[in-house]
Formats: structure tokens, C-alpha cells, sequence
């Protein structure tokens, strides 16, 4: 589904990414734990394809196509997803405006008809419903004057609405209460399934606790140092990240 | 009649075109409008056409516009009334009054019955018909004789439109003005006078669209004085959709009575070279006015939006915001001036301008100045210059919003504020077309 082989990538001239390799199966459930620093964000951005990440070696494929040649608007096309770490405001555009445009870009892109405007509202009611977001939410300008939890909560209704193949959860528990972090998890899981795989990125082991992940991979210095299963987690959790980087300790 | 020879070449060629056409112009018969028209070229003889020591032309150059050899009097090319452009306001307007070249045209226009009270006529009729409201008109609102263009206009103005509004007269739809250009043989100048004088708690709207009908170059040089008495209320918007050749000049002035509201959107899109500059002075206690602009510039185009408001007296307040967008090598201009007077106790007085430069090359050049001689006033100014926000651009590409819908979509948000702030809500999707098209054509 998903093969990242020997991935090298550079940020202003200088190396993040230092030869990572990760393959994720269809349906498939996969964590990134890492200190601070160690790459995580680089990654998601080297995967939507966002300027600036300069891919220096190695190769992506997303059902054996290659990813990195592709632009951010093909790569959504193509099933990948970034929910960010730290979601955009856009003032002057609409939660439902950016929905949409979101939708029919896809759409078109794969040479599917755009939904006309009583199709897509009943999709977007369906979608809101199970993650508690308001009518209101949708009629404010993206993100603006959000709360973190609804910063969250709204991209998990995008990822729902745009149903990708690849989802990418950059720090989606960070800042949240314990509530707002089930109901953003339970999301999630609503999405879970056989045809989409997951890579879900984050500091703290306790988002685990209720997105159960297949595998979880320990990334440092900007390469996968370690692999397990849900144990390593909790593992991390009682002994930090002191054993993976040596200059942390 | 004496007028110091100008310095220039070109200003002293408008001056000779005056001396022939003086005795064939509008109203030659009435004393007062002579004296207006020879002051006029009596004062845009002392400086000729602004150069760029002038202060307030500094960052608008009429190099350009000097180096067209302009005829007065050329024959425009046949207009139609299948030429023309749809009706902006749509079936709506009470009437359109249309103008080619600057000069009238009834068979073009459409003039529904106006409730008793109103006036829609055009310059020359009114001159010819109620020559005392015009005289009236024009010395009530003498324009700021430092701005040579506004001389020029004084000295050879010849049609325009003049709405008079009695006490109490309110005008439920809008009134709609096409001012059309056309290619001549000869590029074309015409100096256009609108006269608006609104009675007390009078009210009217008064949807302006300017459009070249040719790819050539023509120079409109405008002058709109609005008079609004105690109470009256005012809103006048323009689109100014020129030929990407042509020089379109317009000065506004605006004296407004107690609790008289004046509300301004200049929305620019065409023209090589383009002005709106406008005067309001708020005379007295509870005057408001809202200044709203938005531009859309590429190419070589360059716009400038020149506002001066004079707070006269105290409780009156003033809201200004101009956006604009830049392409290509476009120059933006904004120059925006404040004088809070002495008495002038309790103002509120808040300006921005922003602008998008989608280009390496555009270019914003911004110079607010507040004067405040009262020391119980609320004033504040701010500009901003910078290009997309580039997280924005990839957050929407990332959900699969192709670059440039995505582009379209963030200039539209940008230029949104001021459409949507805009009081004359039926304009608003006329114009976010014209935002969408523009975009789509920069493909
Ligand atoms: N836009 C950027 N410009 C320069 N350096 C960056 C940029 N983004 C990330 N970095 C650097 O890359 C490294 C990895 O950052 P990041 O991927 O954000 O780590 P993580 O998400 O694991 O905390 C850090 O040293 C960070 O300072
Ligand atoms: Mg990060």
C-alpha cells in the first residue's frame, strides 16, 4: 500500500531525513513516536508534498505509483491525507466553502462528476453529526477563532469527508483534553478499514490508548531505529526516548 | 483672459484646445460658467499637468498621458444598443443613463419615472434647463484647486449626469450611469461633470460602470461633486472597467451636513493608468462616510486610490478600507490623508489599505498622513503589502484544490472583506464575478 524505501529529505540544505524505510499494508494502522526535532512533521510534509521539502534520495509509493513526483493536489487525489499539526486559519473562506472546493477538486481529478450543492450538504450532515461539529462551524471562515480542540475536530471532518486511502495524523492529540481527544479518536476508528491505512504521528503514548495501532515505529536522528507492536508504546512511555537519542540523555 | 504660459509641451496644447473650443462649449452664454471655466485654465496654466515634485502625484506619473496627442472633438465610433454591456444592477436600476465618449446618449438610455422631487438629467440639459441648480452646484463644491486634473475639468467640462434630490426625496432602487469609451481616429479626451445634490434626509444610490468598448486608448477625465444637506444619505459605487490603454482621472468631492452619510466603493479593474481621488469634508456633527476600494491589477496597469477627508466638526467619523490585488509589473498606489480640525472634538477616523502582490515585479507604494489638531479624537491607520499566504496555499492543495483554484479561492477571501462590507449587498456578486474571471484569465 504504502512503501517509503531509503527516504532522504533536506529543509533549507539541511538533512532531516536521514534513509527512512517503512511499509504499511492496506488497513493497516502504523505509529511514529520521537522526541522533538526528530523528523515527524518532515515526513508528513515530504508525503503531502509541500514546498520546501527537498526529497534528496529514495522513493514513495502509494499503490506501487510513486508519490514524490506527484503535486499536493494529485497526491489528495491519489488518497493521501495530512491532518496537521498545527491546522491553517483562512480567513474569507468558508468550513463548508473549503469542503467543498476540497471535494470537487478530488473529484474532477479522478474524472468523477461534482456533487451539486444538496448532495454535498447531505454529506457534510452525515459527517458532522458523528463528530459533534455544529452548523455554525461550518458557516465560520476555516480555523479562524477556532478552538484547538475544534482545530482538531475539523480535521478529522475533512479527512471524513475526502474518505483518503493514506491518512496522516501529525500530532492530532496535541493540545487536547481528554474529552476532546476521545471524541477526535473515535473518528478516527469510525474510519477505520480494510482499504485505509494510517500513519499516526505522535509525542505521547496516550492517544494510543484509544487509536490502537498495529505497529508502532520509533523515529530519531530522522530514521526508523526501532519497530515493534503496541507494547513499544508503553514501553516509551515508561522509559522515554533517552535509549533511541544519546545526545538527549 | 491670461494664462501663464505652462512649462510642457502637452499642457500647453491643452490650453490652445481651450481658447478654440471656449466659444463652442457647454453653457457658452451663462457669465458665472465662463468665469468657472476661465479660472479653471487659469489655475491648470500655473502648474500644467503634475509632474512628480508635485506632492500628491508623486507616485503617479502622467508621463505617459502627456505623450498622447488627445483630440476633444474626435467622432467616436458607432455605439449600439446591442453593443453594450448587460445592466451590472440587473433589472433592478430605475433607469441607466448612458454616455459614450462622455457625451449623452438618450437613445441609448433607459430613464423610468423618477418620484416626484428627483432630477436625473443630464449636464448639458441641466445647463440649458435649470442653469441656477447647476451654478449652485459647482461653486458649492469648488474643487480643490491644487489638483490640476480637476482645473482641466473646470475649464472644458461638456456633459456628465446631474441628480438633484428635494428634501425627503428617497430613490429605492439605484440609478444606474454607463459611461462607455470608444476608439476615434484620434484617441479621445473627454471631462466629464456630475453634479449629485441630495436634499435633506434625501437618499439615493448611484451604480457607476465605466467600460472601454475598444482596445485602443482614450483619456476620461471626471469630475462628481456631491452636495449632501442634513440627513442625507448617499452611496455611490463605481466599476471602472476602462481599456487597457486608456487613462481614466477621477476627482470626487463631497461636503456633507449633520448626520449625512456618504458611503464610496471604487472597485478598478481596467484603464492603463487610473485615479480616484476624493475629498469629503464633514461639516457638521454626526457626518459619516465610508472610503471602500478594491483593485485588480496586472500587466503594466497602475492604480491609484487618493483619499482626503477633512473632519470639520466635532462627533463626525470616517471608515476607510482599500484592497488590491497585483500581477504582473502593476503598480498599486494609496494615499490617504486625515485632518482632524481644532473643533473637530470626538472623531473617529479609521483608515487601511492592503494589497496582494502576486508578482515579484508589482509593486505598493502607501502613504498614510493623519493631522489632528483636536486632542479628543480616535484615529488609527495601517497598510500591509505581502503576497499569498503560502501555508494557505498548501492546506488547500493538500485537500485536493488545484493550484490555481486554490490562488482564486485566497484572493477572493482577501478581497472578500471589503466586497462584503460593501452596503450595496446587490453589487457584491457582480463583483465577485468580475474577481473570478480575473483570476480565471490570468491562467
Ligand atoms: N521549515 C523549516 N525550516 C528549517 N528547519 C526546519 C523546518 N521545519 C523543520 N525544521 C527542522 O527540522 C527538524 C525536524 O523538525 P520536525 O520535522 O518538525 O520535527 P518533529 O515533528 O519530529 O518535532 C528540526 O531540527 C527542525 O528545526
Ligand atoms: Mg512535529
Amino acid at each position: 500500500m504504502l512503501e517509503i524505501k531509503d527516504l532522504h529529505a533536506a529543509v533549507d540544505g539541511k538533512e532531516i531525513l536521514t534513509g527512512l524505510t517503512l511499509s504499511i499494508g492496506p488497513g493497516e494502522i502504523h505509529a511514529i513516536m520521537g522526541p522533538n526535532g526528530s523528523g515527524k512533521s518532515t515526513l508528513s510534509y515530504v508525503l503531502a508534498g509541500r514546498d520546501g521539502y527537498e526529497v534528496t534520495g529514495g522513493e514513495v509509493l502509494l499503490h506501487g505509483e510513486s508519490l514524490l513526483e506527484m503535486t499536493p493536489e494529485e497526491r489528495a487525489a491519489a488518497g493521501v491525507f495530512l491532518a496537521l499539526q498545527y491546522p491553517v486559519e483562512i480567513p474569507g473562506v468558508t468550513n463548508m466553502s473549503f469542503l467543498k472546493h476540497a471535494l470537487n477538486g478530488v473529484r474532477v481529478q479522478r474524472g468523477e462528476e461534482e456533487l451539486d450543492a444538496a448532495a454535498f450538504l447531505k454529506l457534510v450532515r452525515e459527517k458532522t453529526k458523528t463528530l459533534g461539529i455544529s452548523d455554525d462551524m461550518l458557516k465560520r471562515a476555516v480555523n479562524v477563532g477556532f478552538s484547538g480542540g475544534e482545530k482538531k475536530r475539523n480535521e478529522i471532518l475533512q479527512m471524513s469527508v475526502l474518505e483518503p486511502s493514506l491518512a496522516v495524523l501529525d500530532e492530532t492529540d496535541s493540545g487536547l483534553d481528554i474529552d476532546a481527544l476521545k471524541v477526535v479518536a473515535e473518528g478516527v476508528n469510525a474510519l477505520r478499514g480494510p482499504a485505509r491505512s494510517m500513519l499516526v504521528i505522535t509525542h505521547y503514548q496516550r492517544l494510543l490508548d484509544y487509536i490502537v495501532p498495529d505497529f508502532v515505529h520509533v523515529l530519531a536522528g530522522g530514521r526508523i531505529v526501532e519497530s515493534g507492536d503496541k507494547n513499544l508504546a508503553k514501553e516509551l512511555e515508561a522509559k522515554g526516548y533517552a535509549e533511541f537519542v544519546p545526545e538527549a540523555a | 483672459m491670461t494664462v501663464q504660459v505652462p512649462m510642457d509641451d502637452a499642457s500647453r496644447s491643452y490650453l490652445d484646445r481651450f481658447g478654440e473650443l471656449r466659444p463652442r462649449l457647454p453653457g457658452s452664454g451663462l457669465p458665472w460658467l465662463a468665469d468657472v471655466r476661465d479660472a479653471g485654465a487659469a489655475a491648470f496654466g500655473e502648474t500644467g499637468f503634475p509632474g512628480r515634485k508635485t506632492e500628491s502625484w508623486r507616485y503617479t506619473n502622467l508621463a505617459s498621458l502627456k505623450k498622447v496627442d488627445f483630440s476633444a472633438d474626435a467622432d467616436p465610433m458607432p455605439v449600439d444598443q446591442a453593443s453594450l454591456p448587460a445592466l451590472v444592477y440587473g433589472r433592478e436600476s430605475s433607469c441607466r443613463l448612458v454616455f459614450v465618449n462622455g457625451g449623452f446618449r438618450p437613445d441609448l438610455s433607459a430613464i423610468a419615472d423618477l418620484p416626484g422631487g428627483a432630477t436625473l438629467v443630464s449636464f448639458r440639459e441641466a445647463l440649458a434647463e435649470w442653469p441656477d441648480l447647476v451654478e449652485q452646484g459647482i461653486q458649492a463644491s469648488a474643487p480643490d484647486a491644487s489638483d490640476p486634473l480637476a482645473a482641466l475639468n473646470a475649464a472644458f467640462m461638456s456633459d456628465g449626469f446631474v441628480l438633484h434630490l428635494k428634501e425627503g426625496v428617497s430613490l429605492e432602487a439605484p440609478v444606474e450611469i454607463l459611461a462607455v469609451g470608444t476608439g476615434a481616429a484620434q484617441a479621445p479626451v473627454y471631462h466629464t461633470r456630475n453634479l449629485v445634490i441630495a436634499g435633506r434626509n434625501s437618499r439615493a444610490t448611484i451604480v457607476e460602470h465605466h467600460v472601454g468598448l475598444c482596445i485602443s486608448s482614450y483619456f476620461s477625465n471626471q469630475v462628481t461633486n456631491f452636495l449632501l444637506e442634513e440627513g442625507a444619505l448617499v452611496r455611490h459605487c463605481k466599476v471602472q472597467d476602462e481599456s487597457r490603454e486608456a487613462f481614466h482621472i477621477a476627482h470626487s468631492t463631497a461636503r456633507l451636513g449633520g448626520d449625512a452619510q456618504f458611503d464610496s466603493f471604487a472597485f478598478s479593474l481596467g484603464g492603463a493608468l487610473s485615479r480616484n481621488e476624493i475629498h469629503v469634508r464633514l461639516e457638521a456633527p454626526g457626518a459619516t462616510c465610508r472610503l471602500n476600494g478594491a483593485y485588480l491589477m496586472k500587466g503594466r496597469q497602475h492604480c491609484d486610490n487618493t483619499t482626503v477627508v477633512d473632519h470639520l466638526s466635532p462627533d463626525t467619523s470616517c471608515r476607510e478600507l482599500y484592497k488590491g490585488v497585483l500581477d504582473g509589473e502593476a503598480h498599486g498606489v494609496f494615499q490617504g490623508r486625515i485632518t482632524v480640525h481644532p473643533d473637530a472634538q470626538r472623531t473617529d477616523g479609521q483608515q487601511m489599505n492592503r494589497a496582494l502582490l502576486l508578482s515579484d515585479k508589482a509593486e505598493m507604494s502607501s502613504k498614510p498622513e493623519l493631522e489632528i489638531y483636536a486632542d479628543d479624537v480616535k484615529c488609527a491607520h495601517g497598510a500591509t503589502a505581502g503576497e499569498l499566504d503560502d501555508m494557505a496555499l498548501f492546506y488547500l492543495r493538500s485537500r485536493g484544490v488545484p493550484e490555481e483554484a486554490a490562488r482564486g479561492l485566497l484572493v477572493e477571501a482577501f478581497l472578500g472583506e471589503v466586497i462584503d462590507g460593501m452596503a450595496l449587498a446587490g453589487m457584491r456578486l457582480p463583483l465577485q464575478k468580475n474577481i473570478s474571471k480575473w483570476m480565471g484569465d490570468r491562467r
